[in-house]
């Protein structure tokens, strides 16, 4: 009995410790205010003062902070905006990504293991360093542009670095691997047979696929879009490195109000919306998983 | 019996469906189908039967299109299919794994076939709903192939390969997931279905069960080469090589070298018959007859033979004979009086017998009884059992073939078979449930010495492991009609296994 119950605390305290012990802190400040001292707010929540603490903390509750990014349209641009990339950017990794899974899981058996190691190997060197090498690469005097000018392709070099193109390149750089790897596992258990049994019922190769191999990679698909979508949404990273100035990224201004205009209570509401945002495409990559284990249960 | 029987391949006029012409097929070196012609006819249920890697499956796979043959060609209909994409063929497929579509349900399953010839709705519907219904599988329309038993599933995958009508369908091990009571019942519904559709049927299996039983021809395969096509019956009674006696059912095989017996040769020269001289004498008269036929035409050699003697000609409508009808057939031929059938004989053995003594109808068509003749009708039991083989008559007939086959025992005497030259290497083909077992000396044409070693009890039937004087293990199948308490046979008694003259099989190759 108290074996089973240790078994079913830990990962609760895991979740307690880790993500609502600190969701709470964040939550905690968004409702305080600005001051400027050290930490930068006013603790609005005293509970050393015990019962008369919480009292004043309801009577003093006014989510100022959060009609603030209601107010402003800089934050749900930003939100938009991030929503919007993420969006974009799912679906090129996955026409990308695609093509890549299904081609590892036709090798043959013995290339496959070599092919998935390819995949992963990137992840070997540090992300930042990656996306270093990528404005070494696409930067105005960059390997790309000396490529191009020098097939004579192009005649003026290409403005790429700090746009909205090179955070699209750079997200699906980075995000590729979190793509081919759940299709490929959707496609690799698939039935060879059942192609040809397609084919035997009268499909040319290209219904075939149509009608069996896509949405038999269906869940591996959603799977993979889930976890290319909910991090890119808070991406930082890669929009401030990659990206202009005008680049409208959750992530940046979140780092901005931190650390530029040191508006704790801000910063942690633009924290929290993220979150509730986040949570509708979590619960849906959850279900989904939930699915598909109870299709092959 | 040829106007009922179905056996397209005899009749020269018939055009096959398909015809394989010098087909090979090689994987880079490995030749995995050598050379290979023959045919399959319309309506036909044929099986491709052998070992895994024998190439059978290569065949099939070459006929829905997923291979094509490096040399020859393959006709359907008449017309060369190699250029004809496996989507475009009028050959369907039940695949081993079955193939189910796991995101579509049973009915889109069916469907999926239908639908891709843009047929319209209501026509697809009614073909399914037919289907489903031919297949027993109208409530599980709905279900995910997931949701249903593996005999459904077969059941599924039978249907979606018929539902286009195909002119051929192939099925590649199609019984192989299932259990062995549910397998039985599902190739007596195979048999069903493809009578009922009229639909020629190929199918791949290396049981050799399943192919005797739901085909009307089998070609055993070996090694990218088919050994022998024959019917079921043909295959098990007259194989022609020794694998093919070997790979179907159980065997044991005798190798030496064959002499012709002379065609007047006098039963003095056989071993066994020495002993009755008066039974011979007996026997003399019928003498002008041929050793062919003559065990199986007249009834008196059937009574004084006592063993079961064996029906020449293969019979096509009972794809594995049993020992216990071997000796009724011959008395059901007889022209005299009206004769009991199967049910009766059985009546008979089971409970009149007990009750009014022996049936006697045989013995008194016979001349006055001989001692040996009413030995028989004291004792006369109508199943192959071990009892019977010791009735007290030999008679020998002359021709066929003495095989010598080791020092110091005997030579098998075999009464047909091919010609063969005087000193040929023979192999003498013997089924277990061809040889009888007693513990007193038989009377019988072959009859050799031995230990019982092993007996394998399977309920229906026992097989007796014995081993001859000189190492020679020979299996020797009953069937189990007494009570286990009433055999007496058991392990290391001496006993005495023998055969007819024509029980065995003789194959030169």
């Amino acid at each position: 009995m108290t074996r089973r119950l240790i078994l079913i605390l830990v990962p609760y305290l895991w979740l307690l410790a880790l993500f609502l012990v600190p969701f709470a802190i964040v939550l905690k400040i968004s409702l305080s205010d600005i001051e400027l001292s050290i930490p930068p707010y006013t603790p609005q929540l005293d509970l050393s003062e015990g019962w008369e603490g919480i009292k004043g903390f309801f009577a003093a509750l006014d989510f100022e902070n959060f009609v603030f990014l209601a107010e402003d349209d800089l934050y749900w641009k930003s939100y938009l905006s991030s929503l919007q990339i993420a969006f974009f950017s799912t679906i090129l990794t996955l026409l990308v990504g695609y093509p890549i899974a299904y081609a590892m899981a036709r090798a043959p058996n013995h290339w496959r293991p070599t092919l998935l190691m390819l995949v992963i190997l990137p992840f070997w060197t540090s992300f930042l360093i990656r996306v270093y090498s990528w404005m070494g690469i696409l930067s105005t005097e960059g390997y790309l542009n000396q490529l191009l000018l020098g097939l004579g392709l192009i005649s003026e070099p290409l403005t790429i670095l700090n746009t909205n193109v090179a955070v699209y390149i750079g997200i699906i750089y980075t995000y590729l691997p979190f793509m081919i790897l759940p299709v490929y596992s959707a496609l690799e258990r698939m039935d060879d047979s059942l192609l040809e049994a397609a084919e035997d019922l009268g499909c040319s190769r290209l219904t075939a696929f149509w009608l069996v191999t896509f949405p038999l990679s269906k869940n591996g698909i959603i799977a993979g879009c889930f976890l290319v979508f909910i991090p890119v949404v808070g991406e930082f990273v890669i929009p401030s490195l990659l990206g202009g100035s005008r680049t409208l990224m959750i992530g940046k201004v979140l780092f901005e109000e931190f650390f530029n205009n040191r508006d704790w209570p801000v910063a942690s509401a633009v924290a929290v919306i993220l979150l509730l945002i986040l949570i509708i495409p979590i619960v849906l990559f959850q279900r989904n998983e939930q699915k598909q284990r109870e299709a092959e249960g | 019996m040829p106007e009922c029987k179905f056996a397209p391949w005899d009749d020269p006029n018939e055009k096959p469906l398909i015809q394989f012409r010098n087909v090979t097929k090689r994987f880079g070196t490995f030749t995995a189908i050598d050379n290979q012609s023959f045919d399959i006819y319309a309506k036909e249920f044929f099986a491709l039967l052998g070992p895994s890697g024998c190439g059978k499956t290569t065949m099939m796979r070459m006929l829905a299109g997923f291979e094509a043959p490096t040399e020859g060609t393959i006709l359907l209909g008449g017309r060369d299919i190699a250029p004809i994409p496996p989507n475009k063929r009028e050959v369907n497929m039940m695949f081993q794994s079955y193939a189910l579509f796991p995101h579509l349900s049973v009915w889109e399953n069916i469907a999926f076939g239908l639908k891709r010839d843009k047929l319209p709705a209501d026509k697809i519907a009614a073909r399914v709903d037919e289907m489903l219904k031919l297949t027993r599988l109208e409530k599980f329309a709905k279900r995910k192939p997931h949701q249903i038993s593996g005999g459904q599933r077969q059941r599924v995958a039978l249907a979606r390969s018929l539902a286009k009508g195909p002119k051929l369908l192939l099925l590649d091990e199609p019984l192989g997931a299932l259990d062995a009571k549910l397998r039985q019942d599902t190739q007596f519904e195979l048999m069903d279905i493809q009578e009922k559709t009229g639909t020629t049927f190929v199918i791949v299996t290396h049981d050799q069960e399943e192919a005797m039983t739901v085909a009307s021809r089998v070609a055993v395969m070996d090694d990218g080469r088919i050994v022998q096509i024959a019917t079921p019956d043909e295959i098990y009674e007259a194989p022609n090589t020794a694998y093919v006696a070997d790979f179907i059912g159980d065997v044991t095989l005798f190798s030496g070298t064959a002499m012709n017996r002379a065609p007047d040769a006098s039963p003095d020269a056989s071993p066994v018959a020495a002993e009755t001289p008066e039974v011979a004498a007996e026997a003399a008269p019928q003498e002008a007859e041929t050793p062919e036929t003559e065990t199986v035409e007249t009834p008196e050699a059937v009574a004084e033979i006592g063993v079961p003697a064996e029906p020449e000609a293969p019979v096509a409508d009972e794809p594995a004979p049993e020992p216990a009808e071997d000796s009724a057939k011959p008395a059901t031929q007889a022209p005299q009086g009206p004769q009991p059938n199967r049910m009766g004989l059985w009546l008979h053995d089971k409970v009149w017998a007990r009750v009014f003594g022996p049936r006697t109808d045989i013995v008194r068509q016979l001349p006055p009884p001989s001692p040996a003749a009413a030995t028989v009708a004291k004792t006369g039991t109508w199943a192959a059992r071990p009892e019977t083989v010791s009735a007290e008559t030999t008679d020998i007939p002359h021709g066929g073939i003495t095989i010598d086959w080791a020092e110091g025992q005997p030579p098998l005497i075999a009464l047909d078979g091919p010609r063969v030259e005087d000193g040929q290497h023979v192999q003498l083909a013997l089924r277990p449930e061809k040889i009888g077992i007693s513990k007193t000396k038989p009377d019988a044409v072959n009859a050799l010495k031995g230990k019982v070693i092993d007996i394998a009890y399977l309920g229906n039937l026992s097989t007796y492991h014995v081993e001859l004087e000189n190492g020679t293990m020979i299996k020797a199948q009953l069937a189990n009609t007494r009570r286990i308490s009433r055999r007496d046979i058991t392990w290391e008694d001496e006993v005495w296994v023998s055969w007819t003259g024509t029980a065995g099989v003789v194959l030169t190759s």
